[in-house]
């Protein structure tokens, strides 16, 4: 068995529009190369319009123009089975769903507001699970008990359920068919911070119980911080720095990361803590060479002509010039 | 000591439902304090979706009247304000700045066409030059200069940046108070940074007082001199940020402060560890 469950290699995908002649490209995945272990929490990290979500719809093969993949390949291994994204979509049909699914960011979308819960149980998973009707319900109702769900909420419209209940309706439905590989799009960004950590605890929880890997994007370091065993940070479409949630936290090796980690408030502590000059950079015109330079404490005359690669070093990868000098702010 | 801001036993009860089958909802319930005049402060509104603190902040800017109760701005009951005249002085002396700076400002329109009619109407300067003057001032306080704003659009810029230019327009009719609801929240974490260390900035050199609303208790922490925490229209405490939010005692409060995520992996893993073993 393979002990990789997904591998991306020299993605790109760009936003190509043409309107009234005027050709614009975004390259809001530009070249970027990944690999995701069995049974692990991947965390992307990243300010917004950073190219994050592009990333992963990229990788859900969600994409619809005028998002265009352009290069690169998106694999998955399934028990053996390999499924490349982009060269066999009717395989990936099959996949959806019992391999592969996804937790959307706001509950309220999900779930259809003038239909009951159990609707949307039967629309996304039945034909998936190959079960009778009365075995579909029987699983499912077990299935909401062991996420901690009373099977009487599939009686009940979305508005009659809280915030938290809703958003562990959503797990609940993405993982009902215990796929291998889960997609999570800001899973707790729409929740009261009070229920935040109980949300995290049963993604957390699920994942160790199904032993699936779990790929999930949000800007908030904090939960990074709780629940992803690596973290990728993505800078204007690149990569910029990959490695394990503790080596990140600890010994952040890019500029642009020390700062993300450098700047968090924590209660107990309100000493000053510098912001990052400049603006984020516009994707259809980046600047050249390493993208962070124009807002780089280290920046040097390299870094504004040639593009970092993405190498290993010490635990993770990163790409920056100056990389060994980085200390957190 | 002259107070800028007080709120004296302030209610405010919405009716809720139909005609047959209503009932009361108490948003705000017997809320008090008081910002002094002479020394310009922080002071941070905690709470979760629905515990009143934004319905307080509209009674204070006077888009709201409490069902019982006063709030006086400058010795002024803000609900007893009649007159045009009356309104518009008050207005340049409380301003507000809103949660999501992109629906903040009309996409159609130019982002200094709001400040100059904000220079327009408070300050009543005619001519061009004097409302551009003006302006600019107001845009150097938060880093900006009018040549980067002038004829852009709000789609142009960031949303850090549309935060700067927010508070900008709140300065320049000079106000004592800045209202500023959840002013982070839609902001990237690594400008949030920037907006926090302008209220302040403004706090220590224009001497504004600012009534901070959010529900991030780190930021809260980071900036604020005073804190209420208010928990379903209840202030459930108050103090000076450092012993409210270093040592809640309220047991919402606890609950507030426990749901906050340490930013280190060890501590914060140790903490959903914990759920796990408690949930299920």
């Amino acid at each position: 068995m393979n002990a990789d469950v997904l591998k991306v290699e020299g993605l790109k995908a760009y936003y190509q529009m043409n309107y009234f002649g005027v050709r614009r490209e975004v390259r809001a995945v530009d070249d970027v190369s990944l690999t995701i272990r069995r049974n692990e929490i991947y965390g992307i990290a990243g300010e917004s319009s950073s190219g994050k979500s592009s990333l992963i719809k990229t990788i859900a093969g969600a994409i619809t123009p005028p998002l265009r993949v352009v290069d690169g390949s998106v694999k998955f291994d399934f028990d053996g089975r390999t499924l490349d994204v982009y060269a066999e979509p009717q395989a990936m049909k099959g996949a959806r769903w019992q391999n592969l699914s996804y937790i959307m960011q706001g509950s309220m979308n999900v779930l259809n507001p003038v239909r009951k819960v159990k609707h949307a149980f039967h629309d996304f998973a039945f034909k998936h699970m190959g079960l009778s009707e009365r075995d579909f319900w029987a699983k499912v109702e077990q299935h909401l008990q062991r996420i901690g769900l009373d099977p009487r909420v599939l009686e009940s419209y979305p508005h009659q359920l809280s915030g938290g209940m809703r958003q562990r309706l959503t797990i609940a439905l993405a993982t009902v068919c215990e796929p291998d590989f889960i997609i999570a799009d800001e899973p707790t960004t729409a929740l009261d911070v009070l229920v935040q950590q109980d949300v995290l605890a049963l993604i957390k929880d699920v994942q160790r119980r199904m032993g699936a890997s779990i790929i999930f994007v949000t800007h908030d370091m904090t939960v990074h911080a709780a629940i992803a065993d690596r973290i990728g940070i993505v800078y204007a479409g690149r990569l910029v720095e990959e490695g394990p949630t503790l080596d990140v936290f600890r010994r952040p090796q890019h500029p642009y990361t020390a700062h993300l980690i450098g700047s968090l408030p924590r209660i107990g502590d309100s000493r000053k803590r510098s912001a990052l000059p400049g603006k984020p950079p516009n994707l259809a015109d980046p600047p050249s060479g390493c993208r962070f330079h124009p807002r780089c404490p280290l920046a040097i005359d390299k870094c504004k002509t040639d593009n970092p690669a993405l190498l290993p070093r010490q635990t993770g990868r990163v790409a920056c010039w100056r990389a060994g000098e980085v200390e957190a702010a | 000591m002259s107070a800028l801001l007080e709120l004296d036993r302030v209610n405010k009860d919405y009716r809720i439902g139909g005609f047959l089958d209503s009932s009361i909802l108490h948003a705000v319930k017997n809320v008090s304090f008081t910002l002094s005049a002479e020394k310009p402060e922080i002071f941070t509104i905690v709470g979760e979706s629905g515990s009143g603190k934004t319905t307080t902040a509209r009674m204070i800017l006077g888009n709201e009247t409490p069902t019982s109760g006063t709030l006086r701005f400058m010795g002024q009951d803000i609900a007893g304000i009649r007159s045009r005249a009356d309104r518009l002085k008050f207005m340049a002396k409380a301003q507000p700045i809103f949660q999501n700076p992109f629906e903040a400002f009309n996409p159609l329109t130019t982002l200094d066409y709001y400040l100059y009619s904000t220079a327009r109407r408070f300050l009543g300067i005619k001519d061009r030059g004097g409302v551009e003057a003006a302006t600019d001032k107001a845009l150097n306080h938060v880093g900006l200069s009018l040549a980067e704003v002038r004829g852009r659009y709000s789609h142009e810029l960031s949303g850090g940046q549309l935060q700067r230019i927010a508070v900008a327009r709140a300065l320049i009719p000079g106000p004592r108070l800045i209202v500023a609801d959840e002013p982070v929240s839609m902001v990237d974490a690594s400008l949030r940074m920037s907006i926090v260390n302008l209220f302040r900035e403004l706090r220590d050199t224009l001497g504004v007082s600012i009534i901070y609303i959010t529900h991030d208790l780190s930021t809260a922490y980071y900036i604020s001199d005073r804190v209420i925490i208010m928990h379903r229209g209840d202030v459930v405490e108050a103090g000076d940020a450092q012993s409210v939010l270093g040592n809640p005692q309220h047991e919402y409060s606890r609950a507030l402060s426990g749901a906050v995520l340490p930013p280190d992996p060890e501590e914060a893993r140790q903490i959903i560890e914990r759920r796990m073993a408690g949930a299920v």
